[in-house]
């Protein structure tokens, strides 16, 4: 520095000055102030943008302690060790070791013939539902408000499955569920898809009606997916399924996909927002996957 | 009352409610390790449980921080898939067996081998004595032996160890392979599960067989994996009949039984909690209708007592080979078909799990 510290505040000579020099000078100090109790430290720097103009940058980062186990003794000094074998010629970017970037559930069991039987506690997120959103659990079957989802209604019988599934092919029969036909049909017909499957007496109703719901979109990206849509889509209601195509053969999106809400009010918000919508480069084309309901 | 709050397709309600609601689930963020280019074969902790080791079908077992999954080391030397491992008290000796038809000693901190036991077999399932000088090691079946388990005694200094067997127990069928044998309470005995799907409690010292499972009660098929509890009064034994049972080590009675849809290929049971974990493959009559979603393959926790399911853990792209916990129960560790360990630190919300 060729300038003295003492005319920091007086006009400077510009034309002693290198132009390599910087001008930190002219700029108050850096300040930390350290981790509180809630590990927020905040660091404010000052500086010189591209402009010329001076800047205050106020960082705020929360240090906080991963994994913080008491190592005994041994431990800390095994931290310590060099590495031998095929790790010893590891430089610190190697990617052998990467933290995950889903965040992984331990998921419930989800078969509802074994939950009839548990009470759950408080410890789940769905009961948390139960008790405090207790009307939103109305029965289509029998309107009794709070007690039981269709799939548990006591009186299934009662609901006589009037509507047909219009997507399917029509098979020559006026069938009820999609896969009734068990014999006569050429395509493989999964167990869990066929007649007499557990699932079909359960999933079929709520299925049934979510597929009032659904939603087409098309025009997607190569790379789109199912998580991709879910995110899209769950701000304007519950989602119970997201399917996007995709070929076989590449692995690519064949550039549509299927969304079904639970509530057909979220569906028409849905179309009604996102037709149009830029995503991922593409205009999306969104509407109800059913010929148009009056 | 209690209201019954099923929705048939519940897993996506929760992932859907999880923007709107503040749940209650255990969300982690596993560490994947992709250290072997092969199936894993199985893991152990050490007994800090700083250290994950880790057996694959290559042939190189590999050392990693518990903590962060940063890889310490690997073991070079041989020349099979490395079936199994376990590490001495101080660890300071690993001892692995392998399809190449021996077991060997490593020092742990620099990977070198200390000592080479022969077989005329490959090598299955090996387990330190509580003292460490002591070491049970299973062969399989080969050309002129039959599957059998041997007792070695490790010598404090590894330049006096020798290759002598201290006692051989020959398994009754000599063609089933004896997947796993493990020392009993202090070393009094050892109990051995394999493809003939019994269980069998020897005498340590004299090599009589003292127990030997209920057919009606035991398993049908072969067992995979036998993992002892920290107290060693109870042991869980996981096999392809797509169970788990829970056995009294003293009288070998059956305590609990666990049922899942997949044959079991590792368990293991929580040090803290009473939790059970089963990992498994796929049932092959499942293959064609299963959809091919990634990451399908679960790890499933049971309560021990209530026999239910708990929950699973999704994540690996190939059927589960291994399952670790640590020592501490706040993480534990899964081993797949596809090469990966993913190492997961449980949150809060797993020790407050009530069924």
């Amino acid at each position: 520095m060729t300038i003295d510290s003492q005319q920091k505040t007086s006009k400077f000579r510009w034309g002693e000055m290198d132009e390599d020099d910087d001008f930190d000078f002219l700029l108050p100090p850096k300040q930390v102030i350290g981790p509180d109790e809630n590990g927020l430290k905040t660091t404010i720097e000052y500086k010189f943008n591209d402009e010329g103009n001076k800047v205050k940058i106020t960082t705020r980062t929360r240090v906080r302690k991963l994994a913080s186990a008491r190592l005994n003794k041994r431990a800390m000094e095994r931290r310590n060790w060099p590495k031998f074998g095929d790790a010893a010629n590891e430089e610190a970017g190697s990617h052998l070791t990467m933290v995950s970037t889903e965040e992984i559930l331990l998921e419930r069991p989800r078969a509802p013939g074994t939950k009839a039987d548990e009470s759950k506690a408080t410890g789940d997120g769905l009961s948390q539902l139960g008790k405090g959103g207790a009307v939103l659990m109305v029965c289509r079957i029998c309107h009794k408000k709070g007690d039981h989802w269709t799939s548990k209604c006591p009186y299934k019988d009662l609901a006589a499955p009037t509507d047909v599934f219009i997507d399917k092919p029509p098979t020559g029969e006026s069938s009820t569920m999609s896969a009734a036909p068990g014999t006569g049909k050429a395509a493989y017909v999964p167990p869990s898809m066929r007649a007499g499957a557990d699932r079909s007496a359960v999933g079929s109703d709520m299925r049934r009606r979510n597929d009032e719901n659904s939603v087409r979109v098309t025009n997607l990206s190569e790379d789109t997916r199912e998580p991709d849509l879910m995110e899209l889509f769950h701000p304007f209601g519950a989602v119970t399924r997201v399917y996007v195509a995709i070929d076989q053969k590449t692995g690519v999106s064949r550039g549509f996909g299927f969304v079904n809400f639970v509530s057909r009010e979220d569906a028409q918000r849905a179309i009604n927002k996102l037709n149009g919508y830029g995503y991922d480069n593409l205009i999306l084309r969104v509407e109800w996957a059913t010929p148009r309901p009056t | 009352m209690t209201i019954e709050c099923v929705n048939p397709e519940g897993l996506r309600f929760n992932q859907m409610k999880s923007s709107s609601h503040q749940t209650l689930e255990t969300r982690m963020r596993p560490i994947l390790m992709k250290g072997h280019e092969r199936p894993l074969t199985f893991l152990r902790y050490n007994r800090n449980g700083d250290l994950l080791f880790s057996c694959a079908k290559d042939h190189t077992p590999t050392v990693w921080f518990a903590d962060n999954g940063e890889r310490l080391g690997t073991y070079r030397g041989h020349s099979g898939a490395v079936w199994c491992c376990d590490i001495s008290r101080d660890s300071s000796r690993l001892i692995t067996g392998s399809a190449d038809q021996t077991a060997k000693l490593w020092d742990v901190k620099s990977g070198k081998e200390l000592f080479t036991f022969k077989f005329g077999a490959p090598a299955r399932s090996v387990d330190f004595s509580v003292d460490d000088h002591l070491a049970v090691i299973t062969t399989d079946h080969f050309v002129g032996t039959s599957s059998a388990i041997h007792v070695k005694r490790i010598a404090e200094d590894p330049e006096d160890q020798v290759g002598d067997s201290v006692l051989v127990l020959q398994s009754p069928d000599g063609k089933k392979k004896i997947n796993r044998a493990v020392w009993g309470p202090l070393n009094q005995t050892i109990v051995s599960g394999g493809e003939d799907a019994a269980i069998r409690i020897w005498d340590a010292e004299t090599g009589k067989l003292l127990k030997q499972s209920d057919e009606e009660v035991g398993h049908k098929e072969a067992i995979t994996s036998l993992c002892k509890a920290a107290d060693d009064s109870h042991f869980l034994t996981g096999s392809h009949d797509k169970t788990a049972k829970l056995w009294d080590m003293r009288t070998l009675t059956l305590i609990k039984t666990y049922t899942t849809v997949v044959p079991v290929n590792a368990v293991a049971m929580s040090p803290l909690l009473n939790h059970v974990v089963l990992g498994g493959g796929q049932d092959a009559s499942a293959v064609t209708t299963t959809d091919h979603r990634a990451g399908k393959f679960e790890a499933k926790f049971y309560d021990t007592i209530l026999q239910e399911e708990i929950g699973g853990v999704k994540g690996h792209f190939g059927p589960i080979n291994a399952l670790a916990f640590s020592p501490d129960g706040k993480s534990f560790s899964s081993g797949g078909e596809d090469g990966y360990v993913r190492l997961h630190h449980f949150d809060s919300n797993y020790f407050n799990i009530k069924i």
